[in-house]
């Protein structure tokens, strides 16, 4: 079909049809020409409409079809001849489709001083459209470059889209999408492309063991892993040696929490999964007051059940509290990476790593399933490093000292723990809120936005967001976004694999994308990936660098 | 004729007897020796006119005079002719065109012509180049759907586009191309419309 695929001898795609009604506030309605097929029109595709005075960059929101009279419904022509069809559709029949113009362009596009700056306008009546040509969109998202990675390809288009990482790890981000929908393999993306345009330091919690060495994709292929990719700017951390071991990894810390470590905040955010009340969580508070800071988690522990009933008396609390706050607690027993005796400094060497700008992935192993341990370890290790980062965010603003390396902190599962009543107890509610100023944000990765707290969701400065069906999801995603109406529309009919909508701070206008290929051979290189001999070579000639040729 | 040199092929058949804006009438030479209807043809030779073939007459020359039949001995119908030479001057064929363009400055305009032809202008039958330029655009339809008046019948535009459309070397192109103009001209009269494609589809 000659508008569709084929593009003129100047670059640009052929004409798609003209503007003939619409408002800034419902889009544009555009007749399709005679020649163009409604079929090959899909929502979601992207379109410019060569205005009077501007270009248009807009959205296929809608199509339809229409008719120049109203009893060609009831007497249709006979279709059954190949002329009259040809001659009918087009012309008697034709195809609407609706456009929302979203950023208006500099109508030469070789001058976009300015940039694309969004639609405050409508085209004129019969401004011609024409499908988007690869080159418009480049001018909109940007090439690849030092700051841009490519994450995907927009609807049928084979341009690279590109996402400004920077711009990425700016605020806070979230990626959504229902489970076996890709998430995993974004996140993955984003990460890589944080990591390679330096944008930022990760730290990622990885629940599922799928970030940093091997990951599974759908169907069972086995794929490379942050640290495979990138091994000397990638560490694994690992909660649980011999899980990481089985699975052919040697961890480079296994990280250890003491009793010590562990504060009265910490059992507050786990409130809701291990179902303590208000007042339970109290009497951890009464406990620290009792046995002072760093000794009150051992010393309740290694009371018998009497004296628990004793001391219930003493420090004024319910018995059957804090014997449930005494059962509770008890769990942490179960998890192999507590240690009873002595203090470890997992924090210290988790900044170490990041400081150095080594991005460092913590496996959980067998410890994943249980969101506790998860919560209550992401919370630890982020609280300590948060406050390390307000330290040196306030050093640096006090006597101009180096601000510290932009730090994203990845986290899984957030609506069990970011949940309304919790989320203003954990830190990444706090990270959320407001430490962008700090030079830290979270990437959270999640499959039911809508029981994320709406304060944080508020907050998140780029959404990523595969096939979500459910409703509240959706609106919870969608809350707060201009031309949410159409959005929706566009969302819920992603393809349930490799297609997210992309939305938010990182990019001017929302975007489906097609999400670029990873877990072949071809795409490890293409993200930079050498393979052995490759990699040989490469550090013999930093040897060779670093302490000149060797003799002989 | 101004701006154009007429074509050898280009054959004269009639003149004019009776003109106005919108279409004229010609009377042939001989009897009998009308292009069939939907035929361009071109008559004048200063502001040629173009129109098209909308209705054919054979008839007495004398409107007093009705033909009686001549044939009751004859073994046939040529054989009437041949025994009645006179046949020739006393009956007429006389051919009603309806204008759809006319020639100015070398260039043609596909509309009623500003001025009628005149009284016996000689008059031309187009043969295939000149149809083909003259149906090279088909801004001429308007003028055509709208010339019922003048006796233009919806089968005379199927014809005409059927012959214009074999002067050019992708008929069907031409057909649909014609198809889709008459679509957007005719778009709220549908039944027209369809019995007008149904024609020309065949």
């Amino acid at each position: 079909m000659a508008g569709l695929d084929g593009t003129g001898s100047d670059g640009r795609a052929a004409r798609l049809g003209m503007v003939v009604s619409g408002s800034l506030s419902d889009g544009v309605e555009v007749k399709l020409d005679p020649g163009a097929s409604i079929e090959d029109v899909r929502v979601g595709r992207y379109v410019t409409v060569e205005g009077d005075r501007m270009r248009f960059f807009g959205v296929v929101t809608d199509v339809s079809l229409g008719s120049t009279d109203p009893s060609l419904r009831l007497n249709p022509p006979d279709v059954s001849d190949p002329y009259i069809a040809d001659v009918v559709s087009g012309t008697t029949a034709f195809g609407i489709v609706d456009v929302e113009p979203l950023l208006t362009l500099a109508a030469d596009p070789g001058e976009a001083i300015d940039g694309p700056q969004p639609a405050k306008t409508v085209p004129t009546h019969f401004s011609p459209v024409s499908l988007a040509s690869d080159r418009d969109v480049e001018i909109i998202f940007g090439t690849e470059d030092e700051g841009r990675f490519f994450i995907g390809n927009p609807l049928d288009m084979e341009t690279r889209l590109c996402l400004d990482m920077e711009g990425l790890v700016q605020r806070s981000a979230g990626v959504f999408g229902k489970t076996g929908t890709g998430k995993t393999f974004l996140t993955r993306l984003l990460l890589i492309g944080v990591l390679q345009r330096g944008a930022a330091v990760n730290l990622v919690f990885d629940m599922q063991n799928e970030y940093g060495w091997k990951g599974f994709s759908e169907n069972s292929r086995e794929v490379k892993g942050l640290k495979q990719l990138f091994p000397s700017k990638v560490a694994v951390f690992s909660l649980d040696e011999s899980s990481s071991r089985r699975r052919g990894l040697r961890p480079d810390y296994v990280v250890r929490i003491g009793y010590q470590e562990i504060e009265p905040e910490d059992i507050h955010v786990l409130r809701d999964l291990w179902d303590l009340s208000d007042i339970a969580v109290e009497a951890a508070f009464s406990l620290e007051r009792r046995f002072g800071a760093r000794r009150w988690l051992g010393e309740f522990l290694s009371l018998g059940r009497a004296e628990v009933l004793e001391l219930s008396d003493q420090i004024g609390v319910n018995q059957s509290t804090l014997s449930a706050l005494y059962n509770r607690l008890g769990r942490l027993r179960r998890f192999g990476f507590m240690d009873e005796e002595s203090a470890h400094d997992s924090v210290r060497q988790i900044l170490d790593y990041l400081n150095r700008g080594i991005h460092v992935v913590l496996e959980f192993g067998r410890y994943g399933s249980d969101v506790a341990a998860y919560v209550l370890v992401a919370n630890l290790l982020t609280r300590r490093i948060h406050e390390r980062y307000a330290q040196m965010a306030e050093a640096a603003l006090s006597d101009g000292a180096e601000k510290p390396r932009p730090l994203l902190i990845t986290i899984e599962e957030a609506h069990k723990y970011l949940n309304k009543g919790v989320a203003g107890h954990t830190i990444f509610g706090a990270i959320a809120r407001e430490m962008r100023k700090h030079n830290v944000t979270l990437m959270v990765v999640d499959q039911r936005p809508s029981g994320i707290d709406d304060e944080v969701m508020s907050q998140l400065g780029t959404k990523v967001t595969c096939l979500l069906d459910n409703e509240r999801d959706i609106d919870a995603v969608l809350t707060g976004v201009s031309g949410s109406r159409k959005l929706r529309g566009v969302l819920a009919r992603l393809e349930s694999k490799q297609q997210a909508l992309v939305f938010g701070h990182a990019l001017p206008m929302p975007v489906v994308v097609r999400t670029r290929e990873y877990g072949t051979a071809e795409s490890y290189r293409e993200l930079g990936w050498a393979d052995g001999d490759e990699l040989k070579a490469q550090l013999e000639r930093d040897v060779e660098e670093l302490f000149g040729p060797t003799p002989g | 004729m101004e701006g154009r040199v007429l074509l050898q092929s280009e054959k004269r058949f009639g003149e004019v007897v009776d003109a106005s804006t919108t279409g004229f009438s010609v009377q042939c030479y001989r009897l009998y020796d009308a292009p069939p209807v939907g035929s361009l043809v071109l008559c004048g030779e200063e502001g040629a006119v173009y129109g098209v073939v909308c209705q054919i007459e054979n008839r007495s020359m004398d409107p007093a005079r009705h033909p009686i039949p001549r044939g009751a001995d004859e073994a046939s119908e040529e054989a009437v002719y041949l025994s009645n030479p006179q046949l020739e001057r006393l009956l007429c064929t006389e051919l009603r065109c309806a204008v759809v363009g006319y020639r100015e400055d070398g260039e043609i305009r596909r509309e009623s012509s500003p001025l009628p032809p005149r009284i016996h202008s000689f008059v031309y039958l187009c043969d295939a180049p000149g149809l083909r330029e003259f149906s090279g655009a088909l801004d001429f339809l308007p003028t055509l759907i709208e010339a019922r008046g003048v006796g233009v019948r919806d089968d005379v535009i199927a014809a005409f586009l059927r012959r214009a459309s074999l002067a050019h070397e992708e008929p069907r192109q031409l057909l649909v191309d014609a198809g889709r103009e008459l679509a957007t001209l005719l778009g709220s009269d549908l039944p027209r419309l369809s019995g007008l494609l149904r024609r020309l589809a065949v």
